[in-house]
């Protein structure tokens, strides 16, 4: 009975869990819900995935209503692994986040943080978990509302400018998205995303899906931050609570990935999008510049979120490359990166903010010396850093090997070249913070500067050891990956 | 044969409307407004394609035989909600904004960070 309501059970749970969250009384009951609920809902998607890795598609009609005129959900291999990876790191972030927020949030406004913090996690999961394509638009904008409100409560008062500068651009990129919908609308008359593949062969090569084509991608590009639409993610990433930074880095712009992914490889089908249309040229060329104009900013840096945050953009720069290239490799790296790229940058954002937490500041020279003191929290920045160069044995490097398979199967040689130059960029701004953290020595006066607590370390060391494992033993998830990019060409 | 799509003309003009006062104008409050404008022409596009020339509102009865789609209204009322949510949002943290910088206009705010970056920059 339970195991059959499962795919609902995991974005109700963190919904009723953060109505439920306003009204407790104790100092940290907040918390310990907001962890239970992350972590249900994360057994929830094990179980799922366990299923869906034996081979079946689960599809649950909502209220018994079938498809097409009843909402559905619908899980297969994509919307799985990208459910494995929310989850994954919202369970990983929330136990870290406890003594984080305790010092950067309010007493009496933790927990609407924490309930906020619920219906942000809800909708994301909401939005991989449907197959119903005005339900992606309403919990992607609950989830998007949250986050506003969730930057918001950083404790520098320009975190309030970039939440309101998130704000309009984040609802711009939507309204362009419900555009793209009710063209879709008007000509396959349905909503259900796998009726709507079927339906859209007939017309597809009229102007308003082409129309529709466009608003989704733009609005898809300012929800995921891809250059030139990236100025909201760094600056709300920059001033955001430490925990909300290492929560969304590794969150929100991937399920804008997958639903980019879900909807010009899905509905559209690649050879639409990427050949009829110029998406592809567009998503290179946007990828590449990006690449390299954010990884030059992120090395030009002095505060290290910031650079954190100009490193996301240029990783995301790796993602629509590969999305663009729209052939099996490209696929592949780009999940594979979307996915490491969210465990690796959570975990330095987490490493960032635990340093930030014990020297008062994320200014490089608040670095200097860092590595004799807290070794082991600069250790999970090392790997991670690492593995968005794409060391071998990381996890990263198996994406870029992807990325650079995709670019000479294509015979795009300026990407192969942007791809080995950025990496060599990366190497450069990971090392800034290398060399300031071991060979620099600490000032005298900063007083003791002790390693983390545990609660703080273990997220973070699992989150960087999870990207070594699968750099070392990558054959199930390239195995797993290969199945999801096979069922989007194979079509 | 234009005044046919008259709707759709008028909903992405009201769009681009409230588009160009996003991008123009300084004031975060104007700035809400455009964005409301903006949302609003989605609305307009919605229920323009759920129309039907000549048929009846969607309530059965037996002489009729063409109804006009009920279903993209319906999505309207969810996007209404959704428009009311992030407005509500974005007043709120006007109003915070306000209390922090003593003003909503994107200039002066402006000024105002970069005034402090430079005092604590000199600090050190």
């Amino acid at each position: 009975m339970i195991f059959a309501n499962l795919p609902v059970l995991l974005v109700i749970i963190p919904l009723i869990a953060a109505a439920i969250c306003t009204v407790l009384p104790w100092k940290h009951s907040p918390w310990a819900l907001a962890t239970f609920a992350t972590f249900a809902s994360f057994l929830c998607i094990c179980k799922i995935v366990v299923q869906i890795y034996a081979g079946s598609t689960i599809i649950y009609p909502m209220g018994g209503w079938l498809a097409p005129y009843g909402i559905e959900y619908r899980i297969d291999k994509l919307s799985a692994i990208f459910l494995l990876l929310i989850s994954g790191v919202a369970s990983f972030a929330i136990v870290y986040g406890m003594p984080a927020t305790q010092k950067e949030v309010a007493e009496n406004k933790q927990k609407f943080f924490y309930a906020i913090y619920l219906l942000c996690f809800s909708g994301l999961l909401g939005v991989l978990a449907t197959n119903d394509i005005f339900n992606i638009y309403v919990f992607l904008e609950i989830s998007s509302i949250a986050t506003y409100a969730l930057v918001a409560m950083g404790k520098d008062r320009r975190a309030l400018v970039a939440s309101f500068e998130y704000l309009i651009l984040g609802t711009i990129g939507a309204t362009f998205f419900l555009i793209a919908i009710g063209l879709v609308y008007s000509m396959t008359g349905s909503l259900n995303i796998s009726d709507i593949a079927i339906k859209i062969r007939p017309v597809v090569n009229t102007i308003p899906i082409k129309m529709a084509c466009a608003f989704f991608t733009v609005g898809l590009a300012l929800k995921i931050g891809i250059f030139p639409l990236h100025l909201w993610l760094t600056n709300s990433y920059t001033n955001a609570p430490t925990f909300v930074s290492s929560f969304l880095s590794g969150t929100t712009t991937k399920v804008g990935v997958y639903i980019l992914i879900r909807i010009t490889y899905g509905v559209f089908g690649h050879d639409f999008s990427y050949i009829d249309l110029p998406l592809g040229q567009i998503l290179i060329l946007l990828g590449s510049v990006g690449i390299l104009v954010a990884s030059t900013a992120a090395i030009l840096q002095n505060n290290v979120k910031r650079m954190l945050a100009y490193s996301s953009v240029a990783q995301i720069g790796y993602i629509i490359l590969g999305i663009g290239m729209a052939n099996v490799p490209g696929a592949s790296g780009a999940i594979i990166q979307a996915i490491f790229h969210g465990v690796s940058k959570a975990a330095m954002f987490m490493a960032a903010g635990a340093i930030m937490l014990s020297v008062k500041g994320v200014r490089l020279e608040h670095f200097e010396g860092i590595g004799r003191r807290m070794p082991l929290t600069i250790t999970a920045f090392i790997i991670s850093g690492l593995s968005l160069v794409g060391i071998p044995g990381t996890a990263g490097f198996i994406a870029k090997w992807y990325l650079l398979q995709a670019a000479i199967a294509s015979g795009m040689w300026t990407v192969f070249a942007v791809i080995i130059i950025s990496s060599l960029l990366t190497l450069t701004y990971v090392w800034k913070i290398i060399e300031v953290a071991f060979f620099e020595h600490m000032d005298a006066g900063r007083g003791s500067v002790n390693e983390a607590p545990l609660i703080m370390l273990i997220p973070m060391l699992g989150l960087s050891f999870i990207t070594i494992i699968f750099g070392v033993w990558p054959v199930y998830m390239t195995g797993y990956v290969s199945q999801i990019v096979t069922a989007l060409f194979g079509g | 044969m234009t005044l046919d799509a008259l709707n759709y003309w008028v909903s992405f003009i009201l769009m681009m409307i409230g588009f160009f006062g996003i991008v123009s104008s300084g004031n975060l409050l104007k700035k809400l407004i455009c964005l409301t404008i903006f949302q609003v022409s989605a609305l307009l596009f919605y229920i323009s394609v759920g129309y039907v020339k000549g048929a009846a509102a969607p309530i059965i009865k037996d002489v009729i035989i063409d109804y006009v789609n009920p279903l993209p209204h319906v999505l309207m009322l969810t996007a209404i909600v959704v428009g009311v949510a992030s407005m509500a949002v974005g007043l709120a943290i006007t109003v915070r904004i306000k209390e922090e910088y003593g003003t909503i206009e994107e200039d002066e705010i402006a000024e105002l960070d970069f005034k402090k970056h430079k005092r604590e920059s000199k600090k050190k």
